[in-house]
């Protein structure tokens, strides 16, 4: 009982964070604040609906002979949710760097085009 | 409410989360926009496929899918970053201002 309320409560929270994500991707103004919207969002939420999952499995567990599968389904799991936890936000870099480095230029404040363009001096070679 | 219908819930209400990146991928500016939300999508589809294992009580087959797929989408969107890196071809669709690198080279 337990387990299924500690389950569906992760679950339902990654939802959440999932929300933040599809909301920051559609809404943000320029391209680097999307991809800071969609690697967070997705990393964190994905990580939150996948544990839930994995625990879930633990429900009928008695012993470690009789339901090893059933550990090592929930290391798989485990296992991609940290694989995402990983790569989700190192895309979303790889991405974003092929865009700055191809000067793509972000949305400042009126009053900051100087630093942005000192920013372009010092960074791109 | 049972976990079968919670999971159910997560399932279509992840099916909805992909039509704003549905929607960046139709207008977003440049091709790196795109991009982006073809990678979200497929890190949702990863997700969704560990809930689909779930409501079918089949998740020792379904979690093999999921694990393929975050592989194949994490070498996509490198491979994607990698061939568009430095070409500057898919920054003419933008209609914003213009480049800096003209001047700051």
């Amino acid at each position: 009982m337990i387990i299924t309320v500690l389950s569906a409560v992760l679950v339902l929270s990654g939802l959440v964070f999932f929300v933040g994500g599809a909301v920051g991707l559609i809404r943000f103004p320029d391209f680097y604040t999307r991809t800071h919207a969609a690697g967070k969002g997705d990393s964190l939420s994905s990580f939150l609906v996948i544990l839930g999952f994995a625990i879930y499995q633990l429900r009928d567990f008695e012993s470690f002979a009789d339901d090893w599968l059933t550990i090592l389904v929930m290391a798989k799991m485990l296992g991609i949710s940290l694989f995402i936890f990983l790569t989700s936000p190192t895309s979303t870099h790889a991405l974003m760097d092929a865009g700055w480095e191809d000067g793509m230029k972000p949305t400042i404040h009126p009053a900051r085009p100087k630093l942005l363009n000192e920013d372009f001096d010092k960074f791109t070679t | 409410m049972t976990f079968a219908q919670c999971s159910i819930l997560a399932g279509v209400a992840l099916l909805f989360f992909m039509i704003p990146s549905m929607w960046r991928i139709v207008i977003g500016p440049t091709a790196l926009d795109r991009i982006v939300a073809v990678n979200v999508i497929g890190t949702k589809t990863a997700v969704l496929l560990v809930i689909i294992g779930a409501i079918f009580e089949r998740v020792e087959m379904f979690v093999d899918f999921a694990l393929a797929y975050a592989l194949l989408n994490f070498t996509g969107s490198l491979a994607a970053a990698r061939f568009l890196h430095r070409t500057k071809d898919h920054i003419d669709d933008f209609d914003g201002e213009e480049p800096p690198t003209s001047d700051a080279a």
